[in-house]
């Protein structure tokens, strides 16, 4: 298993290369200039952008400016964003335990729906269970997030009122943040309701975040279990006369969970992309929001620290995955 | 698991719905991050809502709902004859507040305002570079470094301020956002302690509020400032919560999660108004949209021809197809809520006929022509490629064949002003201050020619006009002179002059005492709430 770890770390190192390299020059292939963003309208002289390009370090060839960068990140330090003049990990440090909350909330929810609907559905294959659940899948999965989460908000805030439209929490309640989880800070400061208002605002986010990992667990959950449920040890299970749950439950469902897991795996990647337009159009503080703003303004230095960080995030959770992999079937260690 | 799932969820719901609950706290849905908190460095009017307005106040400070400067912490000031010498006799009996990070044991003198600006104009100032990239973008914009020789402190509360050259917008340029004043003891404290950063982190003003706490993109929150100079706020909390969406933002009014909001869509100002718990003001903002022609280039270096284009444009139509109406169609290259505004210049009618034989006088035929359509949305210009559509559906009508161009922002900002540009493009401007110097000259003057001057126009009768006014101190006078300047324009036609937008402010009923700026800013210092 030791040898099995220090493989999948080996991979990581021109993995990890290749995104900063990546994450370096694609921004500054994009049109636009982020010095001359700097003053909008108001045209700035050319003494002066030349002033401020040197001062950012711009004026230098691009493979010193990489490599000084590099060498500055390997020291912990991912530079400071252009627009804000804070530094990106400090930034980003704040702004991830909200994306990681929200995250975290909508993963459960994918996969506490998805799974049970996939097991239905290839259980009942063919039937009105099947392709109706699967007909949502395929509208969840096609769903745009923005039109999507604006439909709900419009919903359940405006028309029924269920929800709270946007926020982490009720501005009512206000408390030292401690690790910036708000449903733990909220029971931390041991203020009535703030636990409930927290979950609350929680909800729609999340529903919007899980729509689509949902859709694509439920999908791979079924057709892993329909090839399962067709095995030989199925139908000797089935033969011996087990209960239909412990055939599914226990047989079937636990070699069936292979790819499920790693699509789980993979869906807190397409998470972290989804964040970007759930954080959006629920002004959730996150690390997409805050990456989307930094697009639009050329923040190289926050563009470039944040998706490598991001990057670093899901190369881990992968990692993670593997690992959990090699425990769940022995083979792939070798 | 499921059911307990929508239990969970259904349980979450019932005790929320916060409307806006604490009787006197007022929450704006305001639509962006501040960048930082010391607004000299910045440029942005969402950085100077949430720190120049609540936290500090300024010299000189624009009487509400105008653009007239009137005393600040100022008192009274004079003028020298040449223009050149600003003496400023300071309010006496102003506190810094009072926070958790910081103690004032001094009131508000000249050393403040000397720190305050002297660190924009003076690159050796040790708060100069006090912050890694920062810069003085405004400062620098209006010409400060140059055009301020020295700051010198008379006495405790008689401040100088000596100009290279007179400059008659000063006094507005000072009540600007940027030149807010900040407080020397505090800033030397933390330099004391090693971390002047926190100059732009943890604000200490003069201002209505005082700052209590910041969640980045989420949330600020002030409390009221009891030791104000001014007329006390009525409401105890201020709170912008932050929400970059503007359909998102209009859900959170109507929930009355929000007291009032900036920047609607104007899809959605209809709904607003017939909205029963809804207000909504209406005011023309500060600004223009036009379509600069590059005059150095042939045909369009002809008045003529760029009179016959202009009578071809529908105004009427890109008001209405992006604006829904909330625009007016205009006519001078200031807007009409600025003073010196020129009523007795005539717009050029919407006439195709005429048009058509004016280009034939000017002997052009077959004309074709690239039309530059701005990539983003702005206050001035929603959606620049629908109007550039109307103009190329108006200028078919005149045999003028028309190519929509565009590029990304910042590629189109600076491609715009270069001088051989092939076509006319859309743009437009929002005034800083409300002086007629700040588009006249700007966007218009011969210096400006390969900068923000988009159509390449140096008229020397034109640019000698705004140049004289710029240092004539007497306002009336200057007043005539940019009347004069503004016929001129017409004449010569540099641009066509498309629109000047409505800024629409939705807000709860009940919400009293909201004014709202011909500059564009929101300030709650005299906002209350119905109880």
């Amino acid at each position: 298993m030791f040898g099995f770890l220090l493989r999948r770390l080996a991979v990581l190192i021109p993995t990890f290369i290749g995104v900063s390299i990546i994450a370096f020059s694609f921004i500054r292939l994009l049109p636009g200039d982020p010095v001359a963003l700097l003053s909008g309208e108001r045209v700035m002289s050319p003494e002066r952008h030349a002033q401020i390009s040197a001062q950012l370090g711009m004026d230098r060839p691009m493979v010193v400016q990489y490599f000084d960068y590099l060498g500055n990140v390997l020291t912990g330090d991912f530079g400071t964003s252009i627009v804000s003049k804070k530094p990106v990990l400090d930034q980003f440090l704040t702004l991830f335990p909200a994306t990681v909350e929200l995250s975290f909330c909508a993963i459960i929810i994918a996969v506490a729906l998805g799974i049970p609907a996939g097991i239905i559905a290839a259980v009942k294959r063919g039937s009105i269970f099947d392709q109706g659940l699967m007909g949502i899948a395929l509208v969840g999965y096609s769903m745009p997030i923005f039109w999507w989460g604006l439909l709900l908000i419009i919903l359940f805030s405006g028309i029924l009122q269920w929800f709270p439209v946007t926020g982490r929490i009720s501005l009512m309640f206000y408390f030292p943040q401690v690790t910036g989880f708000m449903l733990i800070d909220s029971l931390i400061s041991g203020q009535k309701g703030a636990f409930a208002s927290a979950l609350s605002h929680l909800a729609l986010p999340s529903i919007v975040l899980s729509t689509i990992p949902l859709a694509v667990i439920a999908r791979q959950t079924r057709s892993a279990m329909l090839e399962v449920l067709s095995e030989d040890y199925v139908r000797t299970a089935r033969a011996k006369g087990l209960s239909p749950f412990r055939v599914i439950g226990i047989h079937a469902l636990r070699n069936a969970m292979i790819p499920v897991v790693t699509t789980v795996g993979l869906q807190v990647g397409v998470m972290l992309a989804g964040a970007i337009l759930t954080e959006t159009i629920f002004s959730w503080p996150g690390i997409g929001k805050w990456i989307l703003d930094s697009v639009f303004r050329r923040d190289y230095a926050v563009i470039q620290g944040g998706l490598l960080l991001i990057a670093a995030i899901i190369m881990t959770v992968n990692l993670i995955v593997d690992l959990l992999y090699g425990l769940v079937n022995p083979r792939i260690r070798h | 698991m499921k059911r307990a799932l929508i239990a969970a969820l259904a349980l979450a719901a019932l005790p929320m719905l916060p409307t806006v609950a604490a009787a006197k706290t007022f929450v704006y849905c305001s639509e962006g991050s501040p960048e930082g908190f010391d607004p000299g460095l910045y440029t942005a009017g969402t950085t100077f809502d949430a720190s120049g307005h609540p936290i500090y106040s300024r010299l000189l400070e624009f009487k509400p709902g105008t653009t007239q400067p009137e005393a600040g912490l100022a008192e009274s000031w004079e003028i020298s004859e040449d223009g050149t010498v600003y003496t400023f006799k300071l309010r006496k009996g102003v506190k810094f507040q009072t926070t958790e990070f910081f103690t004032p044991t001094r009131e508000f003198n000249a050393d403040d305002v000397i720190f305050s600006i002297g660190r924009m104009v003076d690159e050796k100032n040790a708060w100069n570079k006090y912050i890694t990239g920062g810069t003085w973008e405004y400062a620098e914009g209006m010409g400060f470094p140059k055009l301020i020789k020295s700051i010198d402190k008379v006495d405790d509360l008689t401040v100088k301020f000596t100009l290279n050259r007179p400059e008659a917008p000063f006094l507005a340029n000072i009540a600007m956002p940027f030149a807010s004043i900040l407080s020397k003891e505090y800033a030397d404290s933390l330099e004391k302690a090693g971390t002047k950063e926190q100059l732009n982190q943890q604000p200490v003003g003069t201002g209505p509020f005082t700052f209590v706490a910041y969640q980045q993109d989420a949330i600020i929150r002030y409390k009221k400032n009891a030791d104000y100079w001014g007329t006390a706020p009525k409401i105890d909390d201020l709170v912008f919560a932050i929400t970059t969406d503007a359909a998102v933002r209009y859900q959170k009014l109507k929930a009355g999660e929000c007291h009032l909001m900036p920047y609607p869509n104007a899809a959605d100002v209809q709904a607003m108004k017939a909205d029963e718990n809804l207000q909504v003001l209406e005011q023309e903002g500060l600004n223009i949209a036009y379509l600069a022609y590059n005059t150095t280039q042939a045909p369009f270096d002809k008045p003529e021809v760029r009179i016959a284009l202009n009578k071809a444009i529908n105004k009427a139509a890109i008001v209405d197809a992006v604006f829904q109406g909330m625009a007016t169609p205009a006519t001078n290259p200031i807007p009409p809520t600025m003073w010196s505004y020129n009523n007795d210049v005539k717009d050029d009618t919407y006439d195709l006929d005429a048009a058509k034989k004016m280009l034939a006088d000017a002997g052009v035929k077959d004309l074709s022509m690239k039309v530059w359509a701005m990539p983003v949305s702005r206050p001035y210009m929603l959606n620049a490629r629908r109007a550039a559509e109307i103009i190329q559906d108006d200028f078919a009508k005149i045999g003028v064949k028309v190519e929509i161009v565009s590029y990304e922002w910042a590629e189109y900002l600076s491609r715009s002003k270069a001088k051989d540009r092939d076509g006319a493009a859309i743009l437009g401007w929002t005034g800083d201050n409300g002086d007629p110097d700040n588009f006249l000259d700007t966007l218009l003057g011969c210096d400006a020619v390969g900068g923000n001057n988009r159509a390449q126009w140096c008229n020397q009768e034109f640019d000698a006009l705004v140049k004289k006014a710029k240092s004539t101190s007497d306002q009336e006078e200057r007043s005539k002179l940019y009347e004069q300047a503004q016929v001129i324009f017409k004449k010569d036609a540099p641009w066509a002059t498309l629109d000047h937008s409505l800024s629409v402010v939705p807000m709860r009923k009940g919400v009293t005492g909201f004014t709202q700026s011909p500059l564009g800013d929101f300030t709650f210092e005299a906002v209350d709430i119905a109880e």
